[in-house]
């Protein structure tokens, strides 16, 4: 350190200058904005639940199960990505299909929610592209272990995001919390 | 006679609603300067019916919270001591502004009102005797917990006061010797006069050392950051690690109402008191001529207007230390306090000795 910085004086102040900017600055753009400014902004706060950020278009969010057309699910259950999954959070029960041509179909599809780490190995390893994470939910919780795991049914009822990144499908509501 | 006791309760009901209605703000105040300084929002949330005022109801919040909560007492702690601690605190930090005065002598129904609450002819040694009792509350409050974490903090809190007291008295004696007086009054209005006609003879401009090395003792004194070493948040949680509820909010109160002190203080030495300038008790009077006459009762206002103003400037500028700057270790504050703010109130003492030597001839 120099002398001017052992004495802390001049730093003290030329500290207190640049805080001092900043709350005048921002308070500028706090009055602008009040006064009609829609654009001036005087803090870098996301109000989150009132306000959202744009999701990027790659996030992995919560799964779907791809539907065929007649509304069964794309998963022939060849648990790849059960196997594939490091943390263990996929089970499932494979079952015959009524198709011949097709040969297995989940009678059972559970993701415990609670375990999974969002890698999203499951939807690279899907030889059928049967399962997703687009949805764009991202607020999924419940009061007990129980609840955050998701059955088939919830997953399969469950629509891509918009193209702003927004959720289309409601929030599935966790098992121990349905009335 | 009621009269009298009217006029004398009314002195101290502004300067305690004064005093208490702007340490309650404070904590907003802190949240949200300190927000909008960092390029936050800060607390906005709290509501009533829907009506958010910048966030204006958390101070309520926070204090209907704080009454709410659980008023532990631990097992090995003096009972007394340990609720009385708090009290302490509040107390000599709520008296001190007594004497700090808000405005010149009103003149009113052939009274002659002093516009403060106690009219003292040693203001000067009452406050700092107030706030240096203050401390005592903090010693109390770390003895009595039976914690080792808070009587560290207590002994830190005394170590700090210590050193900051004695430059906070020897840096105002250079004051004192510009003005001649021990009586903040005369001190406010001794700082009405005009350097060469012109300057007003405020105290920033007759003694500028005097003023950073009393604004950093008053700091000190205040014990918050930079020089909360009794607190050491990351360190030893401080005094009133074992408090909890509304007692814990009068130390946190105690701070607030301690740096509404100094800045008082501050204000009443340095930035002229209630003076505003070029205004004397006929209306202004300016130094190139010109003159606008004004009724006593708006001289009166635009004094107290100024104070409070001077007030409220001085408790940002507080505010944005406490934002802007680290903490000092506890050693480099002893360091500080002893080594350079002590010897430098000596030599402006000193110094000013000097000046008035050679400028007053006896």
């Amino acid at each position: 350190m120099n002398l001017g910085q052992r004495f802390y004086l001049r730093e003290v102040f030329s500290g207190l200058g640049l805080t001092a900017g900043h709350f005048f600055r921002n308070m500028g753009r706090h009055i602008a904005h009040s006064l009609g400014r829609r654009d001036a902004r005087g803090a870098v706060t996301i109000q989150y639940p009132d306000e959202r950020r744009r999701l990027a278009p790659r996030l992995r969010s919560l799964h779907r199960l791809v539907r065929r057309e007649d509304g069964s699910p794309r998963c022939v259950a060849c648990m790849m990505c059960e196997t594939v999954c490091p943390a263990r959070c996929i089970y499932i029960v494979a079952d015959e299909h009524p198709n011949p041509e097709i040969e297995k179909v989940p009678s059972r599809f559970d993701i415990d929610l609670g375990k999974c780490v969002f890698c999203g190995y499951c939807v690279e390893a899907c030889p059928e592209d049967a399962i997703r994470m687009d949805t764009g939910i991202l607020e999924f919780s419940s009061y007990s272990r129980g609840g955050m795991i998701y059955s088939k049914e919830a997953l399969l009822a469950l629509e891509p995001a918009g193209p702003d990144g927004r959720p289309t499908s409601p929030v599935p509501i966790p098992a121990d919390r349905r009335p | 006679m009621i009269a009298d006791v009217g006029i004398v309760f009314g002195r101290v009901m502004f300067v305690m609603m004064f005093v208490l209605n702007l340490g309650g703000l404070l904590t907003w105040v802190e949240r949200k300067q300190s927000a909008i300084m960092q390029d936050r929002i800060g607390a906005n949330r709290a509501s009533i019916l829907g009506l958010r005022l910048f966030g204006l109801f958390h101070p309520l919040a926070d204090a209907i919270k704080m009454l709410a909560k659980e008023d532990f007492r631990p097992a090995r702690a003096d009972r007394f001591l340990f609720s009385l601690a708090p009290f302490v605190s509040v107390f000599f930090a709520l008296v001190a502004f007594a004497s700090i005065p808000f405005g010149n002598v009103l003149h009113a129904a052939g009274r002659e009102i002093p516009l403060q609450a106690v009219t003292l002819n040693v203001g000067v040694l009452y406050v700092f005797a107030m706030l240096s009792l203050g401390v005592y509350g903090v010693m109390m409050a770390g003895w009595s917990s039976g914690n080792n974490f808070a009587l560290l903090g207590g002994q830190r809190a005394a170590a700090l006061m210590i050193s900051a007291e004695i430059a906070i008295g020897a840096s105002i004696i250079g004051v004192i010797m510009v003005y001649g007086s021990l009586d903040l009054q005369s001190i406010a209005r001794a700082q009405g006069q005009l350097l060469w006609g012109w300057i007003p003879k405020w105290g920033i401009l007759t003694q500028p050392l005097a003023f950073v090395l009393f604004l950093t003792a008053g700091i000190a004194s205040t014990k918050r950051i930079p020089f909360d070493t009794p607190e050491g948040e990351s360190e030893i949680i401080g005094y009133f690690v074992e408090y909890s509820g509304m007692k814990f909010g009068m130390f946190a109160m105690a701070d607030f109402l301690e740096t509404i002190v100094v800045a008082g203080m501050t204000t009443a030495l340095f930035l002229g008191g209630w003076q505003v300038p070029y205004l004397v008790a006929g209306g202004f009077q300016f130094p190139w001529g010109a003159t606008l006459a004004l009724p006593p009762l708006v001289v009166t206002l635009l004094q107290v207007g100024s104070f409070v103003t001077k007030v409220v400037v001085m408790i940002f500028f507080l505010m944005l230390i406490r934002w802007t700057l680290p903490r000092f270790r506890y050693d480099q504050a002893m360091r500080l306090g002893w080594l350079a703010l002590f010897p430098l109130s000596i030599a402006n003492i000193v110094l000013t000795g000097l000046v008035l030597l050679v400028t007053r001839p006896a």
